[in-house]
């Protein structure tokens, strides 16, 4: 992929801010990255477009998952050197408490890794870390470095 | 198109509904077709929804709001009590079957299969070219009678005010 080869070139192969500042979608949904060591947390400020329910009011419950999905493809770029962006297969989420209108966060660890898929957990929580709005599993496909 | 009835949702109600879901109307979800249980909206290709710009396919995030939206669109409405109508989506199960075409609409259309006193479960799929092309589909399971605003009493201890 021309983007994440002009990123390495440049030495920001693992520059994920730079990568998400790229993606149309992300700058759409304001996702930022926050990079402590090899630490990442995916961070989602809160805007109004991002509502599904008025009502309560609730992040709405696309916003959440496509975040969700956004943290585990980000943290798979992050972890390994990739050709393409990772391709999601499917992706599986549990939504445990409703979205509230402030800012979101999420992580993603890779449960396992093989050469051609790797299985991805992600969280989401808000302002208490043992306090998930929602999780994710999925399974995504890579396209290693030199295929 | 069918009127859903006194005890259901009428077009012209849905069609206000999907107006009122702000992310909804930021990506540009349009209502296609509608009765009890069944939903159909269209997506028009935007640039702003890209997740690969150098191939311009939309990004898989998109696909999985609107299927969450349309899915939550076709929980049955005729014949529950306004409380029961308070929806909360449990989970959503996607899979992505390949990319969507780039500059061509998406269509979702969900429908519900089952529904339970308490759980309503739907199916959707999201198709491009007249339904020829299946880019994804999805389960979700709602909650009926879902209603967070917990009545008095009932106050949960470990609930941020």
């Amino acid at each position: 992929m021309k983007l994440l080869r002009e990123l390495r070139a440049a030495g920001k192969g693992q520059d994920m801010a730079a990568l998400l500042e790229r993606i149309p979608y992300a700058r759409f949904l304001g996702i930022e990255v926050d990079r402590k060591g090899n630490e990442l947390t995916m961070v989602l400020p809160f805007q109004d477009h991002l509502i599904g329910n008025v009502a309560l009011p609730a992040l709405h419950g696309g916003t959440i998952g496509a975040f969700l999905e956004f943290t585990a493809a980000i943290q798979l770029l992050f972890d390994t050197e990739s050709e393409r962006l990772p391709k999601t297969i499917d992706i599986s989420i549990d939504y445990l408490r409703s979205g509230r209108p402030v800012t979101t966060y999420g992580r993603a660890i890779i449960t396992k890794h093989g050469r051609r898929v790797a299985n991805v957990r992600a969280e989401a929580w808000q302002e208490d870390r043992t306090r998930l709005i929602a999780t994710a599993h999925g399974h995504f496909l890579l396209t290693p470095v030199g295929e | 198109m069918t009127d859903a009835g006194s005890s259901g949702w009428a077009e012209h109600s849905i069609h206000e509904h999907l107006a009122h879901i702000p992310h909804a109307r930021a990506l540009g979800v349009e209502l296609m077709d509608y009765r009890d249980g069944h939903c159909v909206v269209r997506l028009p290709y935007a640039e702003q929804l890209v997740g690969d710009p150098d191939t311009g396919v939309i990004h898989g995030g998109v696909i999985t709001a609107v299927l969450d939206n349309a899915s939550g669109m076709a929980v049955p409405r005729e014949g529950l009590s306004p409380e029961q109508r308070a929806i909360a989506t449990l989970d959503l199960r996607i899979d992505y079957m390949r990319p969507a075409e780039p500059n061509m609409d998406l269509i979702v259309t969900a429908d519900c299969y089952q529904i339970t006193r308490s759980v309503v479960f739907i199916r959707a799929t999201a198709t491009q070219n007249d339904g020829e092309r299946l880019i994804a589909s999805s389960v979700a399971t709602f909650m009926l009678g879902a209603n967070r605003a917990a009545p008095p009493g009932f106050s949960n201890p470990g609930e941020p005010k």
